[in-house]
């Protein structure tokens, strides 16, 4: 059932769909190619928020998706503003992220002429968005935004590109607003499958050291409850990827963090003594296992995963389920319910997965300095209230977090995991905060990626959006700068960004407030005036430039083969 | 391995674009691609032949599958479908005897003779990759001055 026709603009039929799928605030920044569809957002009552760079206005949206589980939206003009927008949307779909794009585009007869601003975003974009539309008439715009939002946030979510040009917008014509969309090739959702599920038990009660590997996809689908309940029935340790970090308490007994590249050494040490492994949406990241052939080796792996095409991708599979993971964790507790679980002998494999994990945390050389990143991430936690949300940028201050900082509170940690994108924490922070106002935000960043998408400071401070930037400043690219001291012998270069610039002033040009953190005591006080202020919060904490992360699994070996701090 | 891909899509501008492009991306390579309307003109049929490990080829039937604009996707069993591809070749005439010569091989690989001028002819064979291959094969001798090929397709 349509509604009643009405007569309107392309850009009014694109904020009234807007407004139908219950959108409130969308991040962007107008130009020629967009200005008939901010004119309508003018007379709407959605919500604008003005960014300095579109690649910001992606984050934002990218945070706002990933918190609230529903598209984040994001708008810019045509070709340079659309291009600046694929940075971010490219990291949407690294991290399956919901997200609607809506770009600007040089009027119909134009295109293919290069005309001023024009670009093939839909081309440019292919490769790195769900899907994209291009809507060639004012009557398709309803039908192309439910059909986005329905493509976007279903199965395994990720970004959908609208691409409108502009006299489709400025077009009157006469418009209704479908209630329902047919996509004869997307079927997102699939049946709970049964018999894997019980083939996945079967696996895991007959295995000896079992384990469960925790993903996004946990995090996603919002399986935390599941997750929790079958570790305890099962007395199952849990490790998560980097992106699963948040699925599972880290405070909780039966945790032992994330393994991969710069994962827990007893996560790491653990994942490879495993026989069999009970994997939750993930993608097997290099990142995460380390070289394919050795992870999967004497391993008996159980996936489940939204995605059929993630399975046997990176992995050789011994059971797959495929469908969401909550629903087929519900499945599998509600089996295992009315098994009689044997108790194993004294449970020999826990003992020795808690003797592994007890050695390795007393045991860890951390950098002995006062500001080390262990003890500024320990104190931020200390501090940090456990439903707050915490982003962070990409680089070594990131894997610090993954190391130092535990996550609590389900669903509470977000990060550019896949695509890696610097810049990204900042703008994701501020959309988080868009999406959750009741908790705090704060963005664990490093001098190097927050400098890309400061601008940023902008948005929040004039539009009321408060939130914290946890700098962790070595005032150099530090990642790379550690590379170039493990594998090229010290030949440093491109690193060094010379104190420049200052963050603290940086932070007051803006009318943010800018506090330079310089013991752990005042880091603390810091965090508590940031959590109390109605002004985003900058606290710039100098640390020794050459503290390395460590332990790290250097690419291309395995989680075995970690360097640990010698 | 050799593997037939017979891939349902809607019919709507940009598929082929983003289904070559899926293959690129995903580092496989397409040996041959025909693409028609099907009876229903809502849909065409991609015909794709591809080589790899039975690995990859499972990896990007399911790619292909996850794509939204693909209705149906089918891996064709060599031995229970029907794959054939048309080949075009311009051959030279340089004696007398070439023609005759040429006109009895394309009756033994069931070929048909077209556009026969004095110096050149172009023969036709519908035919599976491989024997295509072999015919050829016994052109080359007479010279082949072009030659075009639609790629597979197949039921």
């Amino acid at each position: 059932m349509n509604d009643k026709m009405e007569v309107m603009n392309g850009g009014k039929a694109l904020m009234k769909a807007l407004e139908k799928e219950g959108v409130k605030e969308v991040f962007g920044l107008p130009g020629g190619a967009n200005l008939p569809m901010y004119d309508e957002l003018y007379k709407s009552n959605i919500r604008h928020i003005l960014v300095r760079h579109e690649q910001s206005a992606a984050h934002m949206a990218d945070g706002f998706g990933r918190v609230s589980r529903k598209p984040g939206v994001c708008f810019a003009t045509s070709g340079p503003g659309a291009t600046n927008l694929l940075t971010g949307i490219a990291t949407a779909q690294a991290d399956s992220a919901p997200m609607i794009a809506v770009t600007g585009q040089v009027p119909v007869n134009m295109i293919g002429r290069d005309a001023f601003q024009e670009s093939d975003i839909i081309g440019m974009s292919n490769p790195c968005v769900k899907y994209a539309f291009q809507p060639r008439t004012p009557q398709e715009i309803p039908e192309v935004v439910k059909k986005g939002f329905y493509i976007a946030e279903t199965g395994r979510p990720g970004p959908v590109l609208l691409d409108i040009p502009k006299d489709v917008q400025q077009n009157e014509a006469e418009i209704t607003f479908p209630n329902e969309v047919r996509i004869p090739g997307y079927h997102p959702w699939t049946d709970v499958d049964i018999t894997n599920i019980e083939r996945s038990i079967d696996l895991l009660l007959s295995s000896e050291k079992p384990i469960i590997l925790a993903g996004g996809g946990t995090i996603i689908s919002s399986a935390f409850a599941e997750l929790q309940s079958i570790a305890e029935m099962l007395m199952i340790p849990v490790v998560t990827t980097f992106k699963g970090k948040g699925s599972f308490p880290e405070n909780h007994p039966l945790s032992l963090g994330p393994i991969g590249m710069h994962g827990h050494a007893e996560a790491n040490k653990i994942m490879s003594e495993v026989d069999c492994v009970l994997a939750i949406g993930t993608r097997f990241s290099d990142r995460s296992v380390g070289t394919f052939e050795e992870f999967e080796k004497n391993l008996k792996i159980i996936h489940m995963d939204v995605d059929p095409a993630e399975i046997g991708k990176n992995q050789t599979t011994q059971v797959a389920v495929i469908g969401d993971v909550r629903a087929s964790l519900r499945v599998m507790l509600k089996i295992l319910a009315k098994k009689v679980l044997k108790k194993s002998d004294g449970n020999k494999w826990l003992k020795h997965v808690n003797e592994v994990k007890d050695y390795w945390r007393e045991n860890l050389k951390l950098h002995p300095g006062e500001m080390s990143a262990a003890k500024i991430l320990r104190k931020l936690r200390e501090v940090l209230p456990k439903e707050s949300i915490v982003t962070t940028e990409v680089g070594q201050h990131q894997m610090w977090a993954s190391l130092f900082f535990d996550a609590i509170h389900p669903g509470t940690f977000f990060s550019s995991t896949g695509l890696g994108t610097m810049g990204w924490g900042f703008p994701a922070a501020i959309g988080a905060k868009v999406a959750r106002p009741d908790v705090p935000v704060l963005d664990i960043a490093g001098d190097g990626s927050f400098n890309m998408t400061e601008n940023s400071l902008a948005t929040s401070v004039l539009e009321d959006i408060p939130v914290i930037v946890f700098l962790i400043n070595n005032f150099s690219l530090g990642m790379v700068a550690q590379w170039q001291r493990t594998f090229y012998e010290r030949r440093m270069i491109g690193i060094d960004l010379k104190k420049c610039p200052d963050y603290v002033k940086l932070a007051e040009s803006y009318g943010a407030q800018g506090i330079r953190a310089q013991s752990l005591d005042e880091l603390g006080k810091a965090v508590k005036v940031g959590l109390n202020s109605e002004v985003s919060t900058v606290i710039d904490i100098p640390i020794d430039p050459e503290e390395d992360v460590l332990p790290f699994v250097a690419p291309g070996t395995s989680l075995k083969d970690m360097i640990l701090p010698s | 391995m050799w593997a037939i891909l017979s891939i349902r899509v809607e019919n709507k501008p940009g598929i082929l674009f983003k289904v070559t492009h899926l293959f690129r991306s995903r580092n496989f390579n397409i040996d041959s691609i025909s693409v028609g309307v099907m009876e229903n003109p809502e849909f065409s049929k991609m015909t794709i032949t591809t080589v790899g490990t039975e690995k990859q080829i499972a990896q990007i039937v399911k790619q292909l599958d996850k794509m939204i604009d693909t209705i149906e996707v089918k891996r064709l069993d060599e031995n229970e479908s029907v794959y054939k591809e048309l080949a075009l070749f311009k051959i030279k005439l340089s004696e007398a005897s070439d023609s005759i010569e040429i006109n009895k091989l394309a009756d033994t690989y069931g070929a048909k003779v077209h556009n026969e001028q004095k110096d050149s002819l172009i023969v036709e064979l519908t035919s599976t990759p491989d024997k295509i291959k072999t015919f050829e094969e016994v052109l080359k001798p007479f010279g082949i001055l072009d030659s075009a090929r639609t790629g597979v397709t197949a039921l």
